[in-house]
């Protein structure tokens, strides 16, 4: 009999085209997603005189520079230069782009699985760090840096050591007004932000397998901010429901065929994990940071460390970020107040996400002012059809076009320094969303309940007699 | 990119852990061209106040011309931009010692000719505390993984495929351009096993 393998084992064997003496891989990559800053690659490609080598298997999305605003015209010269760059890198190279007036432009990490670009069984790489996000359809995803697009770009194959494969096993159901989004603050709270670092994690367990593909998604996308660069959940009814019938995703025979392919990318019984990790989901509460790294979060109930009571290491960087985030130590989390808040991102700005803020907004008016930027178009278009931009606006928070938007600000889409952020986001780092920016990161549900009260609060009252 | 084997340059410590790719490069100094340098954009807000004036207090700022950057665990954690590790190496440094690095950091500052040396982390807080008011010039030796602080000799680890590539200055495309043959050869075989896994053109 053979030797059980892992998800991660089936995937690298799949796609490697050759192993070196120093065990480094040539892995064949399946789908290539470029966006404005892959400038730097393309460069690279230019000053070459190289090729892309499969344009029909690389796809270009405008998303990190993307105005939420004002698309027609853009104002800031250096963001309608990146936008234009790609357009022009994407028109010689003869890319499918999906650009700003495109009915399906949105955040790259969105778009990918949206279009059924994103199938179980792929490689797929991008110049972005939330590229394991595509992990969550059983595919090998994981973000590179401009030297590696750029080889990409030129031999559709990537250089890569393979990683350690880590599970993280969450058992039993969550309690109500707990999301995917507190499961990965969870276990990088435990782990810390290098927790994982080297490598590859496949959740699983029964708190996994009942989450919808938004929910997966958002936990794949966060395992980066624990130091890993791959997440990945093996597919299941759940997958393929949600691939059929988009419009890249095969169909026919070859929808049978890969169907019956993908049903075996799942961890053998016995395959042996170098590291394993076992969460009960009822342990799990609504989590919220506190500090500058995705690291330093909490439950919503707790109170704030004193860096007096922390080991050494950890002691003075969590005076730096109480001292950054202008909290004090002992403070409860819940009751601080906010200005402002922010809906979006390839971490929590799916339809699902949108509901389930949507749910706690409904007939509510926010108490600060907000941003809510959809995950892409079609998730723009869809909240539209069910009514929820009418709950968002309702609520005075302003409804907005698809891209980065304020979790990263390269649009403009900034929070002020020393202003204090609840954002359905994936970085608190110092600076984030702006010089001085003070981020909170939590589920898109609880970023509504601090939009309701104007303050970081828990979700689960306001739940009280309403579907989340 | 050139090989090199060994190094010596002036060393600078920077007594944070998880120093991000955020704080190394704030994303607002990337839409600009690499030719313009991106060496003052290093650790931006950082080392500068509000108004753009460096502050005094900011080890980095204490020393000219270093080359060498000692650092607490997980350097380079975050994003995957690339910049960040082009502020260091426009920055001249070619060193940074750490006793972690954020996994895509570190492969693209192989990528950049800057060696992410690991050290432990007790070695880490004692040169970090050794160059407090003491500069000091390093040697460090790709050959045998080993650097001199003064009179401290400091091992360090690194990948191996790193520390080849590194010395080699080797580039990827050309090395890849090498295995074309068996690249077509995957890309046949792997066209008839999973078809599938070609995007479905879209009428």
């Amino acid at each position: 009999m053979s030797q059980p393998r892992t998800l991660l084992d089936k995937l690298w064997r799949a796609h490697e085209v050759l192993q070196r003496e120093d065990g480094v891989s040539l892995l064949w990559v399946d789908r290539h997603l470029v966006h404005e800053g892959s400038h730097h690659a393309f460069a690279k490609l230019a000053s070459r005189g190289a090729a892309v080598a499969v344009p029909e298997q690389t796809f270009a999305v405008v998303d990190h520079y993307a105005p939420t605003r004002g698309r027609g015209r853009i104002a800031d010269p250096q963001i309608a230069r990146m936008i234009d760059t790609l357009r022009q890198n994407a028109g010689r190279h003869d890319l499918r782009l999906f650009d700003l007036d495109d009915p399906s432009q949105g955040i790259v990490h969105v778009v990918g699985p949206e279009q059924g670009l994103t199938l179980p069984g792929l490689l797929i790489n991008c110049g972005d760090s939330h590229t394991s996000t595509h992990g969550a359809f059983g595919a090998l995803a994981f973000g590179i840096g401009a030297t590696e697009v750029a080889h990409v770009l030129a031999t559709q194959t990537v250089w890569q050591k393979k990683p350690k494969a880590m599970r993280i096993s969450v058992e039993g159901p969550l309690g109500p007004g707990v999301t995917a989004k507190d499961i990965a603050l969870n276990w990088i709270a435990r782990l810390g932000t290098g927790g994982a670092q080297g490598h590859a994690v496949e959740y699983a367990g029964s708190t996994i397998q009942d989450l919808s593909m938004e929910g997966r998604m958002t936990l794949c996308n966060l395992s980066i901010e624990g130091g890993a660069r791959f997440g990945m959940v093996a597919p299941d009814e759940t997958t393929f429901a949600y691939i059929k019938g988009r419009p890249y995703a095969p169909d026919g025979p070859a929808w049978t065929a890969a169907v019956e392919e993908w049903r075996s990318l799942v961890s053998d019984a016995g395959a042996a994990f170098d590291r394993e990790v076992v969460i009960n989901a009822a342990d799990i509460a609504p989590t919220v940071t506190w500090g500058t790294s995705p690291e330093q979060a909490l439950p919503i109930d707790a109170a704030l460390p004193d860096p007096a009571a922390l080991t050494p290491a950890k002691a003075e960087a969590a005076a730096a970020a109480l001292d950054y985030m202008g909290l004090a130590a002992g403070q409860h989390l819940a009751g601080t107040p906010v200005d402002q808040v922010f809906i979006g991102s390839c971490t929590n700005g799916r339809i699902e996400d949108l509901r389930a803020a949507a749910a706690v907004l409904s007939g509510r008016r926010a108490k600060v002012p907000g941003l809510v930027s959809p995950g892409s178009q079609r998730v723009k278009a869809q909240a539209e059809e069910e009514g929820l931009d009418r709950v968002f606006t309702e609520a005075g928070l302003e409804w907005a076009a698809s891209g980065c938007s304020m979790c990263v600000g390269m649009n403009g889409d900034l929070v002020e320094s020393g202003k204090r952020c609840a954002s359905s986001t994936n970085r608190n780092f110092r600076g984030r969303q702006g010089r001085g920016a003070r981020t909170h990161l939590m589920s898109p549900a609880m970023v509504a309940a601090a939009a309701v009260t104007g303050t970081i609060a828990d979700v689960r009252p306001l739940l009280a007699g309403r579907t989340p | 990119m050139a090989g090199w084997r060994r190094h010596e340059g002036q060393a600078v410590r920077l007594p944070l852990a998880n120093v991000d790719t955020d704080q190394l490069i704030p994303a607002r100094f990337m839409s600009v061209p690499r030719a313009e340098g991106y060496g003052r954009y290093l650790l931006h807000d950082l080392r500068r106040d509000e108004s753009g004036v460096m502050r005094r207090d900011f080890p980095l700022n204490t020393v000219d011309q270093a080359s060498v950057l000692v650092a607490g665990a997980n350097f380079g954690s975050g994003s995957s931009r690339e910049a960040a590790v082009y502020a260091l190496v426009d920055a001249g440094f070619r060193v940074v010692f750490a006793p972690s690095f954020g996994d895509i950091f570190a492969s693209n500052a192989v990528n950049n000719g800057l060696l992410p040396a690991r050290i432990d982390a007790d070695t880490s807080d004692a040169l970090a505390e050794m160059l407090v008011g003491f500069p000091c010039k390093v040697q460090i030796d790709l050959g045998t993984c080993r650097a001199t602080f003064g009179n401290h000799d400091v091992p360090f680890t690194l990948d191996e495929n790193w520390r080849i590539k590194l010395m080699n200055g080797w580039d990827d495309i050309d090395l890849t351009q090498q295995h074309a043959m068996a690249i077509d050869a995957f890309r046949e075989r792997y066209a008839e096993t999973s078809p599938w896994t070609v995007p479905r053109k879209r009428s």
